[in-house]
């Protein structure tokens, strides 16, 4: 697993079938059992990926503070629905389990980084900023 | 509120992630102490605080450890594993016993591999946890630095996306470099864990609190909370209350004091209808049972529930419980391993029938076959995954039937799209099949 988040890390975030060729090369084993180990797991990306992930977390306890809201915000401001990756490249939007921090929902995890507190109304700004600063923005 | 700190004594409600204030607060002492006891001195501290363990299944610590053979019974490297794959829907307390008390946490580390005799330390972290892995980075690299370690290899493995993972033999699986599907048990990892050697699985809460449980001599630890459920916990509130967060009481506080009280009651003037007492696995309670009930073992065991991860979400009314099932039983269908078929299709049937009894298209003995399902999911597979969906949908249904007759006597949500859940949106994908294959 560490080789293939360090092959996914190389490769812009997410693995091509030359990165399984790669880490099955550096460790005796073949492409095939890479990827079997690879599409069991969320956070290993089979398809291109946006320069910027945002993930919404839609599990109960920030469903019930919300979530959809966030969602759709997200969606109208991106232009994009939930799993799809814009055609520039720019962004991709999905929809995540729990993400663990259920007391302080919507949590909204951008790049892997999580943010608090989310409301749908903070949306917008988190767009802007996003767009403003390029990839770099979690503070 | 003052009520007694153990995990997070000396933080002050801040985090001790710099080595010379922790030191400043008796850090390290009890590492210093353990070292001066024998391995079988050190579990006898733990049995008698009476620690169980704070994953979720509530095991007694210090047996666990005390079922990890001697070296020189089984003369294989013996391992520790802690579990720091938190992904309970509503647990978060981990991630912030990481954050602001990582030497805390490492020290016990230290501490449970004395004890068990072990050399090498691997704390499997979940893979979204970003933040907490560089936390535990700095603080093993300052330890490392300090020459604390005594001879013992920490390792921090990062996991990459899997609820499953959680389940001890699932997580040793993913350790060894494969997917995370359960084992057949026996043989227990205790015996024939991680690369089939003896090997202890313990939650993060655990190990931080056993560090305390030295410090303060386990007769002293055991004095807090109540009978067989001693000391303090971190509990995870969520939902629709005013201030959730992670707040750490002793066992025995009432539910309603942790709700109202520490909580700040139902946020927006709505009223309480439901609470989930220890992750999104357990028994519901309505309203009322809840008023009455206290945090601890045999408060919720009596209840017919259970004090699990010692996550409480509060549901207010405006929560559909029909929507609530589905939510739940898609998170379940979707961390579905794929190994058990019980649980690989049942958790589909479940989420399935509950949507059409949620689109007004059940009829009545969908609700019969949706607890039929439940049934056939219980206890026929390697690990609880299925069984937490079944017990959780199970228990909604009997706390809330009505609610369900509704649905399928008016044709539809009663709550006419004014549910809190109303138009949610699980993610897509499964563990169990390819991509391409999900929903067909």
């Amino acid at each position: 697993m560490p080789a293939l988040q360090l092959a996914q890390a190389e490769h812009g975030g997410w693995l091509p079938p030359e990165a399984f060729r790669e880490v099955a090369d550096a460790l005796d084993l073949t492409p095939a059992y890479c990827l079997s180990i690879a599409s069991f797991y969320d956070m290993f990306r089979l398809e291109p990926v946006g320069d910027t992930v945002v993930e919404v977390c839609t599990n109960v306890s920030c469903g019930l503070a919300g979530a959809q809201r966030v969602l759709e915000a997200f969606e109208s401001e991106l232009d994009l629905h939930a799993g799809e990756t814009a055609e520039d490249g720019s962004f991709t939007l999905r929809t995540v389990e729990c993400l663990g921090g259920c007391g302080w929902a919507t949590i909204v995890a951008i790049n892997n980084l999580h943010r608090l507190h989310v409301g749908a109304e903070d949306v917008p700004g988190i767009v802007a900023e996003l767009r403003g600063e390029g990839v770099d923005v979690n503070a | 509120m003052s009520t007694p700190e153990v995990v997070f004594a000396g933080t002050n409600g801040g985090a001790l992630t710099d080595i010379a204030a922790y030191e400043a607060v008796g850090g390290f002492t009890a590492l210093a102490k353990a070292r001066a006891l024998t391995p079988d001195e050190v579990i006898e501290q733990l049995n008698d605080s009476q620690l169980r363990g704070r994953g979720g299944a509530f095991f007694p610590t210090g047996r666990k450890w005390s079922f990890v053979p001697k070296p020189d019974k089984l003369p294989k490297p013996h391992y520790l594993v802690v579990n720091a794959d938190e992904s309970e829907p509503g647990t978060f307390k981990d991630r912030e016993i990481m954050l602001r008390v990582p030497f805390r946490f490492l020290e016990g580390c230290l501490i449970a591999a004395h004890a068990i005799e072990s050399k090498h330390v691997f704390v499997y972290i979940r893979g979204e946890y970003e933040h907490e892995f560089e936390v535990l980075r700095d603080s093993l690299e300052a330890m490392r630095k300090q020459k604390l370690l005594g001879g013992v290899t920490i390792v921090l493995h990062r996991g990459a996306g899997a609820y499953i993972c959680g389940e001890e033999t699932a997580l040793l699986e993913s350790l060894e470099g494969r997917r995370g599907q359960p084992r057949t048990k026996p043989p227990f990892p205790a015996i024939a864990g991680l690369y089939a050697a003896p090997t202890a699985v313990n939650n993060v809460e655990s190990i931080a609190t056993a560090t305390q449980v030295i410090a303060l001599g386990g007769e002293e630890y055991a004095k807090l909370g109540v009978k067989d459920s001693t000391g303090t916990r971190v509990f995870s509130l969520s939902g629709n209350v005013v201030n959730g967060g992670n707040y750490e009481l002793p066992h025995g506080f009432p539910l309603k004091d942790l709700i109202y009280d520490v909580g700040g009651g139902i946020a927006d003037g709505h009223t309480l209808k439901a609470v989930i007492p220890g992750g999104s696995s357990t028994v519901i309670l309505t309203a009322e049972e809840a008023e009455g009930a206290t945090l601890d073992f045999d408060s919720l065991t009596s209840l017919g529930t259970a004090i699990g991860s010692a996550a409480v979400i509060a549901i207010d009314d405006r929560c559909c419980m029909v929507q609530l099932g589905i939510r739940v039983s898609q998170f379940y269908e979707h961390e579905s391993c794929g190994k058990c078929t019980p649980c690989r299709v049942g958790t589909h049937w479940l989420t399935q029938i509950l949507q059409k009894i949620e689109d007004g298209r059940a009829a009545q003995a969908d609700l019969d076959l949706l607890l039929d399902v439940c049934d056939r999911i219980l206890g026929k597979c390697l690990c609880p995954l299925g069984d937490s969906d079944a017990i959780a949908v199970a228990s909604y249904v009997s706390k809330f039937r009505s609610e369900f007759q509704e649905h399928i006597d008016y044709g539809g949500c009663p709550l006419g799209g004014s549910s809190s859940l109303e138009g949610i949106v699980a993610p897509v994908g499964l563990h169990a099949h390819p991509d391409e294959l999900v929903h067909a």
